[in-house]
């Protein structure tokens, strides 16, 4: 039990690893302000859940599992309002989503 | 004052869940903070049904999150597919959507769950419009009064 439980940790907390770099990647590699946050909801959302669920099987406290879903809880309620906020003020202050790709791709077809 | 009491019985929940010790001071230090975060609620005028907005949604939000979490891994599969394509693969678009919910609860729980599937961000609500900005235009159209929208107003519904 206690293997399979490391295991299945180590699982989570890999592949939430693997998402918070492709976040990253994907932060870097996108061209405009708004494609860029898409990019960083990954982290935001799949990657801190694997992570925090890796930590939670890897502790048997119960006290310390409820904070640590209370983390996840709080996390998944701020981060969408911090880039709803940032997405509100991008637009406000006048930066144009690009939206010209899809405009020539229309045109070529 | 039933609004004052679910909030002094959640914040005391909340104490006693995050501290761990649970000797005479502490509690009585700890009661003492309640109170007086139920007094600034208080003086704020604060304390009304929304300050537990979950309350009367409870029964059914357990079934609602389930349904997000898949859409949520779902979308994050294929926005990571996308980071690893690159650019010549997205096509971003903007679209303004209607939601059809009756309440501000409603509402909130529908921009936050399109923010909060990658993919799509909610940039602005005015009355029951939603302006969305996607990574893909489709996303778009899967939004409108789609399958997300109908399932809060199923929520609402008392």
């Amino acid at each position: 039990m206690d293997l399979f439980m490391n295991i299945a940790s180590g699982i989570c907390l890999l592949v939430g690893s693997f998402l918070i770099l492709t976040g990253g990647i994907g932060l870097l590699r996108f061209p405009d302000f708004y494609t860029r946050m898409h990019a960083a909801g990954i982290t935001d959302t799949l990657a801190t859940s694997l992570v925090l669920t890796g930590l939670i099987l890897q502790n048997p406290d119960a006290l310390v599992i409820l904070k640590l879903v209370m983390i996840l809880l709080l996390t998944l309620l701020i981060s969408p309002t911090a880039s709803h906020a940032l997405a509100k003020a991008a637009i406000r202050s006048g930066l144009e989503p690009m939206v010209k790709e899809q405009k020539d791709n229309q045109e070529s077809k | 004052m039933r609004d004052t009491i679910s909030l002094s019985i959640t914040l005391a929940l909340f104490w006693l869940a995050n501290s761990g010790h649970y000797n005479g001071l502490l509690l009585f230090l700890g009661a003492l903070s309640v109170l007086f975060v139920v007094y600034i609620a208080y003086r704020m005028d604060v304390i009304d049904h929304e300050s537990q907005p979950l309350l009367h949604l409870t029964a059914k939000l357990p079934a609602y999150c389930a349904w997000l979490i898949k859409e949520i891994i779902l979308s994050n599969i294929k926005v990571v597919k996308h980071v690893w394509l690159g650019k010549q693969s997205i096509k971003p678009a903007l679209k303004t959507i209607k939601s059809n919910q009756v309440t501000d609860m409603g509402k909130v729980i529908f921009a936050n769950s399109i923010t909060l599937t990658p993919g799509t961000v909610a940039i602005d609500l005015k009355g029951d419009d939603v302006l969305v900005h996607a990574l893909m235009e489709e996303d778009i159209a899967a939004l409108d009064s789609g399958e997300m929208d109908r399932r809060i107003c199923h929520l609402e519904k008392p």
